[in-house]
C-alpha cells in the first residue's frame, strides 16, 4: 500500500506493445495521421537533396566555371529550401495537432476511468499519485507525441533518404563511411543500458520527494504543533541528497556518450579524408562528392546526437503510459448487474441478512480477526427512523458505506424494498440516498457550491430553507458574503462546526428517500443540535433515517436502536426496550447520563 | 529576468566548480572550432595533388581535435551541469526548510498543489537554466563569436552575406519568443487549474459517488481539459514556426555560400577548401542558432519560476524566534494566561477573539465551551503560536510567548487539533512522529491511556499497520485516539484537547477521561468540548460565546449563575429526562 512501486515503473524507451496501445488513440485521426506521414515521405526526400545538389554545383558548375548555370541550380535550391520550410511547418502543426487530440481523449478516459473505480481503490491509492496520472503522466506522453514520434520517425526517413544519395553518389565510399555505423550502435546500446539503470533511481527519488511534500504540506500545522521542523527537514534532506546524487551519476553517461558520439563521427570524417580523398587523387571519384559526403555526415550524425535526449522523452513517457494503461486496466469496480432493476419510486426498506463483510479484495484470504462485520441482520421498515449505536471502531461507518454499495460484503445480502443491492445499479440506488458522512469534506468553492455540489435544480430557495431549518442558516448570513462566501480548500476558513452544519444542508437538499446521518452533528453544539433535534421530525419526514451518533441524546425519538458490538449486532430494540435489557446499551446510557440526575434537582431550581 | 540575480548567493558557493567548466568550455572549442579549417587544408590539398599519407595526417588530425575537444567537454559536463544539480538540492533543501516555517494561516490561502508546482515545476525550471541554460549559452556565445571571426578572416564579403539573415532571426527569435511566452505562462496557468480540479475530485470522491456527481464532475473537467487543448492548438499554431524558420534562414546562408562562394571561385578568388569549410561551419552554426532560441526561452521560463519561487521565500515566517526571545528559558511550568487577546483572520473584518482574559494556575484543568464556530479552536491555536494575537500578550508562566523559544514552547505542549491530520504511514511512527527514541513500552503505555491499545492490537499488523492517507483506513474515533496519543507521548507541560472525543463513544470517552486524570497530574490541561461531562470537572470553565468570554467559574458556579452554561447543560439533561417520560 504504501510504496512507490508504480512510480517506480520504467518501461523500455521504446516498448511495442505499449506503443500499438498508444497508436489506437490516435485511429480516429487517420486522415490527419495518413498527410503527416505523405510529409515525412517527401521531406525525406527533399532534406538530403541540397548536399545531393550541392555536388552538381561544385563539379559542374564551379570547377567547370560555368556562373549562369550555377545561378540556375541556385534558384532550384531556394525553391526545394522554401518548399522544405513550409511543408516541414504542415507537418509539425498537424502532428502536434494530433498529438493534442490524443491527449485530450486519453485524459479524459482516465479521469472518467476514475470516477468509476470503486472506493477500495482510492483506500490505498494515494490522491497525489492519481493526480499525477492525469495530469503529468498524459503530459509527458504529449510531449512525445509532439517532439517525439514526428521527428523520430522523420529522422529515420531522413537517414534512409541520406543513405540512398549517397549510395548514389559513391558505393564504395558510402559503405567505407558507415563502417563506423557498428561503433556507434555498441556506443548508444551501452548508453541506454546505463541511462536506463540511473534514470530508474532518478524517478523512485523524485517520486519520493512529491509525496513527502505532498503529505507534509498538507499536514503542516502537525508538523508545527510538534516542533518537528528540523527532524522532517533531516528527513527531506536525505531523500532530497539521494535524489541530487542519482542525477549525478547519471550526468556522467551522457557527459560520456555526446562525446563519443561526436569522436565517432569525427572517424568518419577522417575517413572521408582519407579514403576518399585517396579515390579523388585516382580520380574515381569528384571533389563534390567528397564535398557532400561530409555534408551527410554531420546530417546523419546529428539526429543520433539528439537521440540521448530525445531518449530522455521517450523513457519518460514510456513509464507514463505503462503507468497510465495499469491504471487503465485496474478493473477494481463494484461489479455491474446484469440486469439492473430501475427503482422507479423506492419506499426505502431496508435489510440486512446475515451479512459478513471485510474490507479486503475479492480474491484475498480473509481470516478470523479481518471480519469488520459479522453475521448482521436487521430490518428497517420504510419510514422508520433507527439509530446505530455501538462504541467506536465496532463498524457502524462500515454499515453506512455498505448501504450506499461503496463496498461489496462477502457474505449476505442486503436488500432494499426487498431487491438484492447486488441487482441495483450502484448511482441509481445513491441517487435515492443522502449521506452525511463522518468525515467532512467541503471543496474550494462557495457555500452555495458545496451545498448544491454544482447541481442545477437546486436553487437558492431551498438550500436557504433547508438551512434555516437546521440552525445553519445563522453563521452563513453573518458571513460578509453569505451563501456565495468563497471557501477553502477542505473548507480551512471554516470552523468545524460549520463545515459540519453545511454538510449535513448539502444532505438536505438532495431531498433524499433515505438519510444517513453518521456523526453528523458530532462537532456542533448543544444549542444547534436543539434546533436540528426540534426540526427533526419535519426532516425524517417520508424518509427512512438511519443516525450514528455517540452522543445519546441526538438519537432520543427514533423509532428503533441497534447495538453494534465488534462488527456483531447485539441488541435491537427501542430506547426503552434497550433500558430494560440492561444490556450494552443500558451501560452506554447510564455512563453518559449518571450524576446528572442528583444535580438536575437543584439545576432546575436555578436555571432561569 | 531580475529575479534571476537572486541566485548569485547559490551560484557563487560552487564557484570554482562552474569556473573550472568554463575553462573546459574553452578549451573544448578551441579544439572544435579548428576541425573545419583542418577538413577546408585537406580538399585544397587535394586540389594540389597529395600523398596518401598527408591526407592521413589530416585525417588524423581532425579526430584527435575531436578527442581533445570531448574530454575536455566531459569536463565540462561533470563541473557545470554538477554543479546545477547541486544548486538545485540546495535550492528544494532551503525552499522546503523555508515553507515549512511559514505561517499556518500561509496554507490556508495556497492551496497544496499549487505549492507542490513550486517544488516540482519550478525549481526543475531553475535547475534547467543553471546547467543546461548557462552551459550552452557560454558554448552558444563563443563559438559564435570564434567561428564568426574565422569566416570574416577568410573572406569578409562571403561571411557579411551570409550573415545577412542573422538580424532576421534575432528578430524572429525575439517576436516568436514573446508570442510563445505569454500563451505558454496561460498554459501553464490552466494546467495549474486542471491539476487543482482533479486533486479535489479525488480527495473528495466519496462524496462525489455519494451524491452521485461523477456526470457533473466530468463534465466540468471535460470543459477544462478542452479549453486547455484548444490553447495548446494556438500554441503550436505559433511553435510550429521555429524550426521551419531555422530551416530556411539557415538554408538560405548555405545557398548564399554555394553561389556567391561558388562565384568567388570560378573568379579565383576563392578555393574550393575554403568553401568547405565554410559550409561546415555554417553546419556548426545551426545548433548555436537553434540553441539561442531554445537559451531565450529556457531563461523566460526559468526567469518566471523564479518570480514565483521568490513570491514564496520572500513571505517573513511570522512565527519565529526573534531577538526578543530569551534564549535562557530552556522549560516551562505551564502556567497559562490571556490577557485581554483579540485576533483576526488576516483578510477578514470581525474579530474573531474580542478580549480574551483569563488565567490557568499550573497544574489546572480548564475546560472551554461555546457555541459553533464561537472561537474555541482559534483560542487554543494562540498557545502554540501557530497564529499570534493582534492585540493583547498570551503569557507562559508569565513570559509573553513571543519571548519563549519556540522549541521549548511547541515541545512543551501537547495539542490534539480538532481534525486529526494522520500520515500514511504506521500506527506506531504516526504516535511516535513528535518525539525521538521512545521504547515501544511508552507507545504501548500511551496507547492505552488514549485507549487505543486493544484496537490497534487486532489490526493486521497491530502497531505496524500502515494507514491510509490522512488515516483513511481508520475509523473516525480511531483516527481521534491515535491523534490523542501522538500528543500524550510528548509528555506535555501543557495538554489542550480540541473536542477530542466527538467521535467516540461515551464508555470510551469515559475511559480516557479516567486515565487521564492520572496523567493530567501536574501538567496543565485545557480541554474543549460541547460534551458537558468532559469538562465538568474542571477547575475552570470558561464560556465563549462569539469570541467573548460570557461565563468564566466551575460547574457548580456557573450552575449557580444560570446563565448559558447552565442553560446547555440542563438541555443534555432535560432532553434525557423528557426521553424517560
Ligand atoms: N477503508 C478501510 N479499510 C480498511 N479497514 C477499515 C476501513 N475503514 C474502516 N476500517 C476498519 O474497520 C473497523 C470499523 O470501522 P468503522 O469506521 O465502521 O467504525 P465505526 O463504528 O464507524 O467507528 P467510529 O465510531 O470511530 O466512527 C475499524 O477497525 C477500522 O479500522
Ligand atoms: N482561516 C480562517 N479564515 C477566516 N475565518 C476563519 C478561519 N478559521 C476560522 N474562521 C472563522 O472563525 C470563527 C471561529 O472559528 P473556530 O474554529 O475558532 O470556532 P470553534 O469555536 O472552534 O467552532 P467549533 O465548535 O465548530 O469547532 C468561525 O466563524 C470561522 O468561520
Ligand atoms: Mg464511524
Ligand atoms: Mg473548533
Amino acid at each position: 500500500m504504501h510504496d512507490f512501486r508504480d512510480d517506480e515503473i520504467l518501461g523500455k524507451a521504446y516498448d511495442s506493445r505499449l506503443m500499438k496501445r498508444l497508436l489506437k488513440y490516435v485511429k480516429p485521426y487517420w486522415k490527419q495521421v495518413l498527410i503527416s506521414i505523405l510529409l515525412v515521405l517527401i521531406l525525406a526526400v527533399l532534406n538530403p537533396l541540397r548536399p545531393y545538389i550541392t555536388k552538381f554545383a561544385i563539379d559542374d558548375y564551379i570547377l567547370k566555371s560555368d556562373y549562369s548555370g550555377l545561378t540556375k541550380l541556385t534558384l532550384l535550391l531556394l525553391g526545394i529550401l522554401f518548399l522544405q520550410g513550409g511543408l516541414q511547418y504542415l507537418l509539425s502543426y498537424i502532428t502536434e495537432w494530433i498529438g493534442q487530440k490524443t491527449i485530450f481523449d486519453l485524459r479524459m478516459e482516465i479521469f472518467n476511468h476514475l470516477q468509476r473505480l470503486a472506493l477500495r481503490f482510492f483506500d490505498k491509492n494515494p490522491t497525489g499519485r492519481l493526480v499525477t496520472r492525469v495530469t503529468n503522466d498524459v503530459e509527458s506522453l504529449n510531449e512525445m507525441y509532439s517532439s517525439g514520434i514526428v521527428l523520430v520517425f522523420g529522422d529515420i526517413f531522413t537517414i534512409l533518404g541520406i543513405l540512398y544519395f549517397m549510395f548514389k553518389l559513391s558505393f564504395e565510399l558510402s559503405l567505407v563511411t558507415l563502417s563506423v555505423l557498428p561503433l556507434l550502435f555498441y556506443a548508444t546500446f551501452l548508453f541506454r543500458k546505463k541511462a536506463r539503470e540511473a534514470y530508474r533511481e532518478v524517478r523512485t527519488l523524485i517520486a519520493r520527494i512529491n509525496a513527502f511534500l505532498q503529505e507534509r504540506f498538507s499536514g503542516i500545522s502537525v508538523v508545527q504543533v510538534f516542533h518537528r521542523e528540523e527532524k522532517e527537514f533531516e528527513k527531506f534532506d536525505r531523500i532530497n541528497a539521494k535524489y541530487r546524487d542519482a542525477n549525478i551519476k547519471s550526468i556522467f553517461y551522457y557527459a560520456v556518450f555526446y562525446p563519443a558520439v561526436e569522436l565517432i563521427s569525427a572517424l568518419g570524417i577522417g575517413l572521408i579524408i582519407w579514403y576518399g580523398g585517396g579515390e579523388v587523387i585516382k580520380g574515381t571519384v569528384t571533389i563534390g562528392v567528397l564535398i557532400s559526403f561530409l555534408q551527410y555526415t554531420e546530417m546523419f550524425f546529428r539526429p543520433v546526437r539528439d537521440l540521448s535526449e530525445k531518449y530522455n522523452i521517450f523513457q519518460t513517457a514510456m513509464a507514463s503510459a505503462e503507468r497510465i494503461f495499469k491504471l487503465l486496466d485496474t478493473k477494481i469496480f463494484i461489479k455491474q448487474p446484469e440486469n439492473p432493476v430501475k427503482l422507479e419510486k423506492l419506499c426505502g426498506e431496508i435489510e440486512f441478512e446475515n451479512v459478513w463483510f471485510a474490507y479486503k479484495h475479492d480474491g484475498e484470504m480473509i481470516s478470523d480477526d479481518d471480519w469488520i462485520l459479522k453475521n448482521v441482520s436487521f430490518k428497517i421498515n420504510a419510514g422508520e427512523k433507527v439509530a446505530i449505536v455501538g462504541a467506536t471502531g465496532s463498524g457502524k461507518s462500515t454499515i453506512i458505506n455498505l448501504i450506499c454499495k461503496f463496498y461489496t460484503v462477502q457474505k449476505g445480502r442486503i436488500l432494499i424494498d426487498g431487491i438484492d443491492i447486488k441487482n441495483i445499479d450502484e448511482k441509481e440506488l445513491r441517487k435515492h440516498i443522502a449521506v452525511v458522512l463522518q468525515d467532512v469534506l467541503l471543496f474550494s468553492g462557495d457555500i452555495f457550491t458545496n451545498i448544491t455540489l454544482g447541481n442545477e435544480n437546486i436553487k437558492i430557495e431551498k438550500v436557504i430553507e433547508s438551512a434555516r431549518l437546521i440552525g445553519a442558516d445563522q453563521f452563513i448570513e453573518r458571513l460578509p458574503n453569505g451563501y456565495f462566501e468563497v471557501v477553502q480548500e477542505r473548507g480551512a476558513n471554516l470552523s468545524v462546526g460549520e463545515k459540519q452544519l453545511i454538510s449535513f444542508v448539502r444532505a438536505l437538499v438532495y431531498d433524499p428517500k433515505i438519510l444517513v446521518l453518521d456523526e453528523a452533528t458530532s462537532s456542533v453544539d448543544v444549542e444547534t443540535e436543539r434546533v436540528i433535534q426540534n426540526a427533526i421530525g419535519k426532516l425524517l419526514e417520508n424518509r427512512t433515517a438511519i443516525v450514528i451518533a455517540h452522543r445519546l441524546s441526538t438519537i432520543q425519538n427514533v423509532d428503533k436502536i441497534i447495538v453494534l458490538h465488534k462488527g456483531e449486532v447485539r441488541e435491537i430494540g427501542t430506547h426503552d426496550e434497550l433500558l430494560a435489557l440492561k444490556g450494552i446499551y443500558y451501560r452506554l446510557y447510564q455512563l453518559q447520563y449518571k450524576e446528572r440526575k442528583s444535580k438536575l434537582v437543584n439545576v432546575s431550581g436555578t436555571a432561569k | 529576468m531580475r529575479s534571476l540575480f537572486e541566485l548569485k548567493p547559490y551560484i557563487l558557493k560552487y564557484k570554482k566548480l562552474i569556473f573550472l567548466g568554463i575553462l573546459s568550455i574553452l578549451v573544448s572549442e578551441a579544439f572544435y572550432v579548428v576541425i573545419p579549417i583542418l577538413i577546408g587544408r585537406a580538399v585544397d590539398n587535394l586540389k594540389l595533388g597529395i600523398t596518401g599519407e598527408k591526407l592521413l595526417w589530416f585525417a588524423s588530425l581532425v579526430i584527435g581535435s575531436t578527442l581533445l575537444s570531448g574530454i575536455a567537454s566531459f569536463f565540462t559536463r561533470q563541473t557545470i551541469i554538477v554543479a546545477s544539480r547541486k544548486i538545485e538540492y540546495d535550492l528544494r533543501n532551503d525552499f522546503y526548510r523555508h515553507v515549512q516555517s511559514l505561517h499556518y494561516l500561509y496554507f490556508r490561502n495556497k492551496r497544496v498543489g499549487d505549492i507542490m508546482a513550486y517544488a516540482t515545476n519550478d525549481i526543475p525550471s531553475v535547475r534547467n537554466f543553471l546547467g543546461p541554460g548557462i552551459m550552452y549559452s557560454i558554448e552558444t556565445v563563443i563559438e559564435f563569436i570564434v567561428i564568426l571571426a574565422i569566416m570574416f578572416s577568410m573572406n569578409f564579403k562571403l561571411t557579411l552575406l551570409t550573415l545577412m539573415p542573422l538580424p532576421l532571426i534575432s528578430y524572429l527569435v525575439y517576436r516568436v519568443g514573446k508570442i510563445l511566452h505569454e500563451k505558454y505562462e496561460d498554459i501553464q496557468e490552466h494546467f495549474g487549474t486542471i491539476t487543482t480540479v482533479a486533486q479535489e475530485n479525488i480527495a473528495g470522491i466519496r462524496v462525489v459517488k455519494s451524491y452521485v456527481r461523477e456526470d457533473y464532475e466530468v463534465e466540468k473537467f471535460r470543459k477544462l481539459n478542452f479549453d486547455y487543448m484548444m490553447k495548446n492548438i494556438k500554441l503550436i499554431k505559433v511553435q510550429s514556426l521555429t524550426y521551419p524558420l531555422m530551416i530556411l534562414i539557415t538554408g538560405i546562408s548555405i545557398i548564399i555560400v554555394v553561389w556567391y562562394g561558388g562565384y568567388q571561385v570560378i573568379k579565383g578568388a576563392m578555393t574550393l577548401g575554403q568553401i568547405t569549410s565554410f559550409l561546415i561551419y555554417l553546419g556548426y552554426l545551426i545548433w548555436p542558432m537553434i540553441a539561442f532560441g531554445w537559451i531565450v526561452n529556457l531563461t523566460q521560463r526559468a526567469s518566471a519560476s523564479m518570480d514565483r519561487l521568490l513570491e514564496v521565500l520572500k513571505v517573513e515566517p511570522q512565527i519565529r524566534d526573534t531577538s526578543e526571545t530569551d534564549f535562557s528559558i530552556k522549560e516551562i511550568k505551564g502556567e497559562v494566561k490571556f490577557k485581554n487577546v483579540w485576533f483576526k483572520y488576516p483578510d477578514s473584518e470581525s474579530y474573531v477573539l474580542k478580549g480574551i482574559d483569563f488565567e490557568i494556575k499550573q497544574g489546572q484543568t480548564v475546560g472551554i465551551v461555546g457555541y459553533t464556530g464561537s472561537g474555541k479552536t482559534t483560542l487554543v491555536n494562540l498557545i502554540p503560536r501557530l497564529f499570534d494575537p493582534d492585540k493583547g500578550e498570551v503569557l507562559i508562566d508569565g513570559i509573553n510567548v513571543k519571548k519563549i523559544p519556540l522549541k521549548v514552547l511547541r515541545e512543551s505542549i501537547g495539542y490534539v487539533q480538532q481534525e486529526v491530520f494522520l500520515f500514511s504511514d504506521s500506527v506506531k511512527n504516526n504516535i511516535t512522529f513528535g518525539v525521538d527514541s521512545v521504547s515501544d513500552e511508552e507507545v504501548f503505555e500511551v496507547a492505552k491511556i488514549a485507549h487505543i491499545y486493544d484496537e490497534v492490537l487486532e489490526f493486521p499488523n497491530g502497531f505496524d499497520t500502515v494507514v491510509g492517507e490522512r488515516g483513511i483506513t481508520l475509523s473516525g474515533g480511531q483516527r481521534q485516539r491515535v491523534g490523542l496519543a501522538r500528543a500524550l507521548i510528548k509528555k506535555p507541560k501543557i495538554l489542550i484537547l480540541d473536542d477530542s472525543f466527538s467521535s467516540v463513544d461515551a464508555y470510551t470517552e469515559e475511559m480516557i477521561l479516567k486515565n487521564l486524570k492520572e496523567f493530567r497530574k501536574g501538567r496543565t490541561t485545557i480541554i474543549i468540548s460541547h460534551r458537558i461531562t468532559a469538562v465538568k470537572d474542571a477547575d475552570l470553565i470558561i464560556v465563549l460565546d462569539d469570541g467573548k468570554i460570557v461565563e468564566r467559574g466551575t460547574h457548580d458556579e456557573l450552575l449557580e449563575l444560570g446563565g448559558i452554561y447552565a442553560d446547555l447543560y440542563l438541555k443534555q439533561i432535560l432532553e434525557e429526562e423528557l426521553e424517560k417520560m
